[in-house]
């Protein structure tokens, strides 16, 4: 390097620095960058509106009452969606017995009770691989255990295909997650709250009651409802189990003889519309998906209610 | 007096209150040990009718014409082809996508605009998979791929199937990659803009080679849901029962999980005298072993990003 050179240095970096040089291949990077972000969000925004305008015509003629309220046919004048719609419904309801007193459960043994043993790492390791083990083998489970072994008690007129199975197929599905919210939710309240219960005289399950679970609330409350919508929408294992769409009646049986039976649910009725060739299923499957999609809104609505509502109650 | 007694009472609760603790740690216990229990039902009820399909089928018939398992004939090869002709185009189109997402989120996006992308982008993680491959089935193939591909696309498709399924693995890979992209210190970007670096070398250079296991983690899992994903298969590739032998993305076709769904259909001849029921069982073994690899894989990796810095 020559004198000179040393000599313009400063100013070369003066003007590098203050000149306002246009970046155009940054510029263009940034743009590359948002327009991925932005086809992401096109394609819902596509979906959502391509479906609204499909499902139309449904809405002009049926309204969503009579959608609703009327049982599945073949003849898609007449075809509504009730045994779907019911199915799911009661589908959650068991999916919410089984894996949040379950799954709550579980959390709270691994974050508030277990040691840093073998076990442990053992049961986590072996939980986090579950969430990610595909829907469909639960389903497998589902008709292996369920179907097969439990026929007689989980259906006994349907060879076990019944929504019992169903429910608790899905169940065992969102069981992980549940597992891994509350121990988020868990892992997240301040060592000093629990000290502080304890410092007090608080036997340990006192001051998990008392004084961690409420902290916690918000978050395992809005993460166990999510994984409700998960398995709302879920309909490959649904279909191992037994979910059918072609039973036309919603039966006038008991409510044990009703759970034993067979069921449909809306997922599964979306899947078999859809491939049936008329035109007018076509709408009809848009508006069915109309209808889940404002339930998993619901749902998704009254966790986040659910968390601001506790948020509020309980200062940390 | 106050005796030793009175004092072990006093320092460790009284007997009764010490059997209450107990009781109740031995139910969490209960609840945790439910989850492994549940694995080895897995694993039993998987290994054991797969067991039954191999012993009683051999290997010959996983390698002919297609898979029609109601006729006997069980080409695995069609299935695994399948499957990964999906997943190959879906982490064709989540990988790009997602990784712009994620880099837009995390180094460009102002704090407001973020607060109002990221759950636009995951509120598509929250859309059930058969819609979207409704959405595969009625409107990218027909209104998408068909002007482009023409009468070579037939109506049920592979190629619409895997961007279904991309579609689905966008948020996955975008919210992973962000998350290790985050974890990159503040500093390692500091120290490069504080050498004259634009924003661009920066994100490339130092912020990407920074997160890259994360990164990495981020593909094996997406690869892993795309694998495992069924609905939109199921519904966009048609192939009900069965297929033959192809590795044309514009025709039908068949992956292993909707291979699942379509034998679980015809509900009642599942049991037939032939294996069909047990190959359900196969095929399962075959996905849970390949997915279980991948995550374990990628929790290696996403180990390693934890480790750093």
């Amino acid at each position: 390097m020559n004198a000179s050179a040393i000599a313009t240095a400063p100013e070369a970096v003066v003007r590098a620095l203050t000149t306002r040089r246009r970046d155009l291949r940054g510029g263009a990077f940034r743009l590359v960058l948002l327009g991925s972000l932005l086809v992401a969000i096109g394609v819902l925004v596509t979906l959502l509106v391509d479906i609204g305008a499909r499902s139309a015509s449904v809405w002009g003629d049926r309204g969503i009452v009579d959608l609703i309220s009327t049982e599945m046919s073949a003849d898609p004048e007449r075809a509504g969606i009730w045994q779907a719609f019911y199915g799911s419904l009661v589908l959650m309801v068991f999916t919410a017995a089984l894996a949040f007193p379950l799954g709550i459960g579980a959390a709270i043994y691994l974050e508030e009770y277990a040691l840093d043993t073998r076990f442990t790492r053992i049961v986590n390791a072996n939980i986090r691989n579950l969430a990610g083990v595909p829907s469909i083998v639960y389903g497998l489970l589902g008709l292996a255990i369920f179907v097969k072994i439990l026929g007689g008690l989980t259906g006994p007129n349907v060879e076990g295909r019944s929504i019992i199975s169903g429910g608790l197929t899905l169940g065992i599905l969102v069981l992980p997650i549940v597992i891994i919210t509350t121990a988020e939710a868990l892992r997240a309240v301040p060592v000093a709250i629990r000290e502080g219960a304890v410092g007090v005289g608080a036997t340990q399950w006192q001051a998990i009651r008392h004084h961690v679970l409420p902290v916690a609330a918000p978050g395992i409350l809005t993460g166990t409802i999510l994984s409700l919508g998960r398995a709302f929408g879920e309909a490959a294992p649904l279909l191992l189990v037994g979910g059918i769409t072609t039973f036309f009646s919603s039966g006038g049986a008991g409510f044990v003889e009703t759970l034993q039976g067979r069921f449909s649910a809306m997922p599964v009725l979306v899947f078999s519309w859809a491939r049936l060739p008329q035109a007018e299923f076509k709408a009809l499957t848009a508006a069915l998906i109309v209808v889940m999609l404002v339930v998993l809104l619901l749902i998704n609505a009254t966790a986040i209610y659910l968390r601001n509502r506790f948020e509020k109650g309980v200062k940390t | 007096m106050i005796t030793q007694d009175d004092i072990s009472i006093a320092l460790a609760g009284s007997p009764v209150r010490r059997r209450r603790e107990r009781r109740i740690r031995r139910l969490f216990l209960g609840a945790a040990a439910a989850s492994v229990l549940i694995s080895v039902a897995i694993v039993a009820s998987l290994f054991g009718e797969a067991w039954t399909f191999i012993s009683n089928v051999g290997f010959t018939p996983l390698a002919d014409i297609g898979w029609f398992p109601r006729r006997g004939l069980y080409d695995i090869r069609t299935l695994l082809v399948g499957t990964l002709l999906v997943a190959g185009i879906a982490m064709v189109v989540a990988g790009p996508l997602g990784m712009g997402t994620a880099v837009y989120l995390s180094e460009y996006a102002s704090p407001r605009t973020r607060r109002w992308l990221k759950p636009a982008v995951e509120m598509l993680a929250g859309i059930p998979s058969v819609v979207l491959g409704y959405f595969a089935l009625t409107f990218i193939s027909p209104s998408l791929l068909r002007p482009i591909f023409g009468e070579g696309l037939s109506g049920f498709n592979m190629l619409a199937a895997g961007l279904g399924v991309g579609i689905l693995t966008i948020p996955l890979v975008a919210s992973v990659t962000e998350d290790s992209l985050r974890a990159v210190p503040l500093a390692l970007r500091e120290a490069a803009y504080g050498l004259g670096a634009t924003k661009m070398s920066t994100s490339i250079r130092v912020v990407i080679p920074a997160a890259v296991s994360g990164i990495v983690a981020s593909m094996i899992i997406a690869f892993s849901r795309a694998i495992g994903e069924t609905m939109v298969v199921a519904i966009a590739a048609g192939a009900t029962g069965g297929s033959l032998f192809t590795v044309d993305p514009l025709g039908g076709g068949q992956t292993m999980t909707a291979a699942m769904a379509s034998l679980a259909i015809g509900s009642d001849r599942v049991r037939g005298d032939d294996y069909a029921f047990q190959s359900l069982f196969f095929l399962g073994l075959v996905l849970f072993l390949a997915t279980l690899i991948l995550n374990v894989v990628a929790e290696r990796f996403v180990r390693r990003v934890r480790r750093q810095y």
